[in-house]
């Protein structure tokens, strides 16, 4: 008898059903997110986007494993998120940097090859490309306090793909940097994201942000939080530049966006 | 930090420590000059020796040598004759007694250690042990410090050879071991809980995590309370050898020397300056160890 083997189709990034989490506190149980449905494909960017309180960090704490849903089935390329933590199946990114500040750049980058026993040559071969990665070539043997806060920021994402993860998780990497730094970081990202071919959940509180870096926006509310609206840019594969930012078609869905998160037609100051 | 900045800080720490000595020596001086020769007593029966309450010390020669005195004294014979000057028993003595603080110092140290990593690991040892740990640095080592040498001197007669030195370290270990417990604890538990939440990420399980993060982030914790540990292995030490009646140590000089001070005030003052030095060691040797860990002691970045 013989088998054939089916190429199994290609399981999305994030699967997540009836996802929600109850935190018990004194004055009785809190609902901080409820009913999650939602898909990203691989090699898909979506951004959360909310006011505080809307659970968008809880989803993505419950992702990445560092916390357990109440309820709903939540699967990372088609495993458990216990699974896909173990397997290393994602890079996890931060408000703050989070570098451990008695390594240096480079140190801190090999941190998660080090923890799974990668050997000393292939450490250093991917730190190299992963300096170069993110443009820090020459800071590898620098120590994070002699880092601006952009280029801690630009280590943390450096660290995050060191294990090679097809799905990134990024919870307002962005929201400590000045808006300069920001706009910058923002480009970069989405070059070494397509570079990379890692799909991207992006927590922000920025609607402009959201809808520059993203295939899709989900628009989510609290009390209890859950997912209200998905709008698809469809930007496609348009270079996330300059003239983008400046495009109408950018201000529309940033409108849309604006739209879906107040629950109603927001005026514009030129129609009044 | 440049390298003129922070010696320009080290010539201005070793000022003021020039300044804290020169204080006392005036203090001391200063109020042997003033000070009336009996002292001030108030309340006092006339012809009653001892009655009255002594407000202030009695500053003649056998209560208050002078400073120079008490210097010239270390290079005199140490009891007449041939024997050698004073400094030389006092260093002898010293010497085994930092011998002693230093096992002292390594027992404390261990034990800390894992008292403080055990209470980190789980939270219901910390508090199960936490207060009792707290509760026995009230157990005065006077107390203390016999039953101990009793205990010492059951096991060198039944189970194996237990020197009286042993007993004496285990002692000072007994004032070690706490700042070292409480210093671990914290230390263990102040990485952020990003940090600790990057290593979940990573799937590190709980040695990688203490290796790689909670150990060099505990490091600034630790090292004043090695520090602090030192200096209590050395105070623990000497008061053990004298409570216990251990021979060779400075603790029993100091009391052999001060049981002579009325007909030579000024010779219980080169063990006193001795076990000083001592302290100093002790504690100096535990800062050449922070020299060389430097890097654990780098400020968070400011993200």
């Amino acid at each position: 008898m013989t088998t054939t083997e089916t190429p199994r189709p290609a399981a999305p990034a994030v699967r997540a059903s009836g996802v929600g989490r109850v935190f018990s506190t004194a004055s009785g149980d809190v609902i901080a997110l409820g009913g999650v449905e939602l898909e990203v494909a691989a090699g898909e960017f979506v951004s959360l986007i909310g006011p505080s309180g809307c659970g968008k960090s809880t989803l993505l704490r419950l992702i990445a494993d560092l916390d357990q849903a109440s309820t709903g089935e939540l699967e990372i390329f088609g495993k458990p998120a216990a699974r896909a933590r173990i397997d290393q199946d994602y890079g996890i990114v931060f408000q703050q940097a989070g570098l451990l500040p008695w390594r240096t750049v480079g140190d801190n980058i090999a941190l998660p090859l080090e923890l799974h026993k990668v050997d000393k040559a292939e450490r250093r071969a991917r730190v190299a490309e992963l300096a170069e990665l993110v443009g820090l070539t020459e800071f590898v043997e620098s120590y994070p306090d002699q880092l601006s806060g952009g280029m801690q920021q630009r280590v943390a994402i450096a660290r995050a793909l060191a294990a090679r993860p097809r799905l990134l998780l990024m919870d307002e990497p962005f929201g400590a940097l000045d808006e300069m730094t920001r706009e910058y970081l923002q480009s970069e990202l989405t070059r070494i994201a397509a570079e990379t071919g890692a799909a991207v959940v992006f927590v922000t509180h920025s609607i402009p942000e959201a809808v520059f870096l993203s295939d899709r926006v989900v628009v989510m509310s609290p009390r209890p939080g859950r997912i209200t609206d998905v709008l698809t840019t469809g930007f496609g594969d348009v270079a996330r530049n300059e003239a983008l930012r400046e495009s109408p078609a950018y201000f529309d869905r940033v409108t849309a966006v604006r739209e879906a998160l107040h629950g109603a037609p927001v005026e514009r100051a030129n129609e009044r | 930090m440049t390298a003129a900045r922070s010696s320009a800080r080290r010539g201005a720490a070793a000022l003021w420590g020039a300044v804290g000595i020169l204080a006392v020596v005036v203090l001391w001086e200063g109020y042997k000059f003033l000070g009336p020769a009996e002292g001030v007593t108030i309340g006092a029966v006339e012809g009653e020796t001892g009655s009255g309450v002594m407000i202030l010390p009695r500053t003649h020669d056998r209560a208050m040598p002078h400073l120079i005195d008490m210097v010239t004294r270390l290079f005199q014979s140490t009891s007449g004759g041939d024997t050698p000057p004073l400094i030389v028993p006092v260093i002898t003595a010293a010497l085994t007694t930092l011998g002693i603080a230093a096992v002292g110092w390594l027992i404390g140290v261990a034990v800390g250690a894992l008292l403080g990593a055990l209470m980190q690991r789980w939270r219901l040892v910390e508090w199960g042990l936490l207060p009792w740990i707290v509760v026995s640095q009230t157990v005065p080592l006077i107390a203390f410090a016999p039953v101990m040498n009793s205990i010492g001197l059951q096991i060198d007669r039944d189970v194996m050879p237990w020197p009286q030195w042993l007993s004496v370290a285990v002692i000072a270990s007994y004032l070690a071991f706490f700042p070292v417990a409480v210093g671990m604890l914290r230390g263990l538990e102040a990485p952020d809980r990003i940090h600790v939440d990057l290593m979940r990420s990573y799937a590190a399980g709980y040695w990688p995590t203490l290796l790689r993060l909670r150990l060099p982030a505990a490091v600034p914790h630790l090292l004043p309370a090695l520090r602090l540990a030192a200096a209590n292995a050395v105070l623990g030490a000497v008061v053990a050898e004298v409570s216990i009646g251990m021979r060779g140590g400075i603790g029993r000089m100091l009391i052999q020397l001060a049981g002579q001070a009325s007909s030579d005030p000024a010779a219980p003052w080169g063990p006193t300056f001795g076990s000083i030095a001592l302290g100093l060691i002790a504690a100096g040797s535990v800062a050449l160890v922070g020299l060389g860990l430097k890097n654990y002691r780098r400020g968070e970045a400011a993200a």
